[in-house]
């Protein structure tokens, strides 16, 4: 039966026009080379802002890796900032205690150690779903966030670990005033772990989450060995929450327990909300507004700035379910049907 | 030659109420048989039993001869049970075409690759568009499954299941919340396939049942009060009571 309605042209036509889709979507689109052009801009106009900039690359990369598991497989967690914590505090006692003051191997170090928490953590946690997740989540944040405390003479406590200095990359970029070694450094790592992440989500593993986060029954019915995707994921996830820890420890040269707190977790979920979960550069667009709100409002009033960044929220969640990047996407298909009326 | 499918004395409760009590029942190899039972008779609780999203408090069951009871559902999916759930359970943000190809990623193992580009692979997007063309759903292909009208989102119910290339193929009332003038595009689809895949189907309307079965297993409360074929269940006096009867007064 197949066989011979293949030969009507107009069905062929059909199955041509599917296949050219499926194969073209995830070529580089010219539209994602704007917020790379943006960052690479701003390093010229704000010379003197990188510092900030450089706190906004590693929120973004935090955010992208909270994308992968809250916006792509649908795991809700309240405790991401464990792995950023574990991260950076992976480098600042490395550099410490142990006199670890070369930067790339820190970067890997924290990847590993945060990832293998993820590992562990995940697959015990990861069999529950919903309030229980969020729950369980939030106090594994908080019990490493007490260990720490604990044995604040290892630690450093809350007072955390000040004036850390790290050896100068490559051994020839040492840290300058004005953080632009950071910034560039920031941006190149972003970079890398942004095109690991990009093939992920449009693999055919990125597929499966996608799956999981639609409708996890069929996903059981289909075969697919949903504890094992869920556990991989997050484990990469936490890798990279990491790496954004060890950056912000060692472009801030210092670090304190309240990179544990509650507070870092839901920030980076609010980031990801505003800017759109599940399309890779809402992480972007998310981190950049809310950090450039705080900035500005905090200035304006050092007490209320945060009612600002909660009514932009508000206004998100009710007109913007997709997020401001969501909202562009709109924008754009309703230029393009325009144009093609006209 | 073994069975496609066997079922030795399930049992299982929820609290104090027995959903299912004792119930054994056997598909060979390209089977066509219906179960039918009233509602609440425990026909769904049965193939969530089989296909393992539900545990037996007690009984066995084999596929193709092998004792899967203690697998898991995926596990069991991989060996080749497939279903279709009464309700949809579709990937609705997906395109049609990706439902099919997750499907097959999922049942060839490419979804451990983390690496490669989903959809890189033209053989994969061949057998989904042949899955699809089947089904008469290749113009829908590019269409999200939210987008689609009920009865077609039933096909594509129908048309992941046979993705997976079951060798027993499980459909929970098939034609469920579709207008009876749609309803038959989709039975003619179950009636026109695989003749080597063993299908349990559970319906309502008895047209259907008495034109596709071979044999018939007619369940209530959680029992399986009658096995046979459908001359011999529309000639049961016990089903015309407790079943037909019923239906017919249902109707009158």
């Amino acid at each position: 039966m197949a066989a011979s309605e293949t030969i009507n042209p107009q069905r062929k036509q059909a199955r041509e026009r599917a296949a050219a889709h499926l194969l073209s979507r995830h070529h580089f689109h010219w539209a994602e080379a704007l917020p790379w052009v943006i960052a690479i801009a701003a390093f010229y106009v704000f010379p003197d802002r990188m510092t900030f900039g450089n706190q906004v690359l590693v929120m973004v990369l935090f955010a992208l890796s909270l994308d992968l598991i809250l916006g792509y497989a649908g795991i809700v967690t309240l405790g991401h900032a464990a792995f950023f914590g574990l991260g950076a505090y992976t480098v600042g006692l490395g550099a410490a205690r142990l006199g670890w003051t070369e930067p790339i191997s820190g970067l890997f170090a924290a990847a590993l150690i945060s990832a293998f928490a993820g590992l562990i953590t995940g697959w015990f946690l990861l069999r529950y779903r919903g309030l229980t997740l969020l729950m369980l989540t939030l106090a594994t944040a908080i019990m490493l966030q007490e260990a720490g405390n604990l044995r604040s003479d290892f630690s450093g406590g809350y007072d955390g670990l000040p004036g850390l200095e790290f050896k100068p990359l490559f051994g020839v970029f040492g840290y300058d005033l004005y953080g632009r070694t950071n910034y560039v450094y920031a941006l190149v790592v972003l970079a890398v772990v942004f095109y690991f992440v990009r093939r992920i989500v449009y693999s055919p593993f990125g597929q499966a989450l996608t799956g999981i986060r639609e409708n996890v029954r069929r996903m059981h019915a289909i075969g697919s060995p949903v504890h094992r995707r869920l556990v991989t994921v997050y484990t990469i996830a936490a890798g990279i929450a990491g790496i954004a820890g060890a950056l912000f420890t060692q472009t801030n040269a210092y670090v304190t327990l309240t990179v544990f707190d509650f507070e870092n977790s839901a920030k980076v979920m609010v980031m990801l909300i505003l800017g759109g979960t599940g399309r890779l550069y809402g992480a972007f667009i998310g981190a950049v507004v809310y950090m450039v709100l705080e900035d500005h409002l905090s200035k304006l009033s050092p007490t209320f700035w945060q009612f600002g960044i909660g009514l932009l929220l508000v206004l998100a969640v009710l007109f913007a379910r997709r997020g401001l990047l969501g909202l562009l996407e709109d924008a754009g298909k309703y230029l393009k049907k325009k144009k093609v009326q006209s | 030659m073994t069975a496609a499918l066997e079922v030795q004395s399930f049992n299982r409760s929820f609290g104090a109420l027995q959903v299912t009590c004792d119930v054994s029942l056997t598909l060979e190899r390209g089977a066509r048989r219906a179960l039918i039972g009233p509602n609440g008779a425990g026909k769904t609780t049965l193939v969530n039993l089989i296909t393992g999203a539900l545990k037996p408090s007690s009984g066995r069951v084999l596929l193709n001869g092998e004792d899967i009871t203690t697998t898991s559902q995926a596990d069991r999916a991989r060996r080749g049970l497939a279903r279709t759930f009464q309700i949809n359970q579709l990937f609705r943000g997906l395109s049609v075409l990706d439902n099919l190809c997750l499907t097959i990623g999922e049942r060839d193992g490419n979804c451990n690759n983390l690496w490669r580009t989903a959809g890189s692979n033209p053989a994969v997007i061949d057998e989904a568009l042949d899955h699809l063309d089947s089904l008469r759903l290749v113009d829908d292909a590019l269409k999200l499954v939210r987008e689609l009208p009920y009865g077609r989102q039933r096909l594509v119910e129908i048309a992941i299941a046979l993705a997976q290339k079951p060798r027993v193929l499980l459909l929970d009332e098939p034609a469920a919340g579709v207008p009876s003038s749609e309803s038959h595009l989709i039975l003619d689809v179950v009636a026109s396939l695989d003749p080597g895949i063993a299908i349990l189907i559970i319906e309502h309307d008895m047209d259907v049942v008495f034109r596709f079965a071979k044999q018939i297993t007619v369940m209530v409360q959680g029992s399986v009060l009658v096995e046979g074929t459908p001359g011999e269940i529309m000639n049961n006096e016990q089903v015309r009571a407790v079943y037909l009867g019923q239906e017919s007064q249902r109707h009158a």
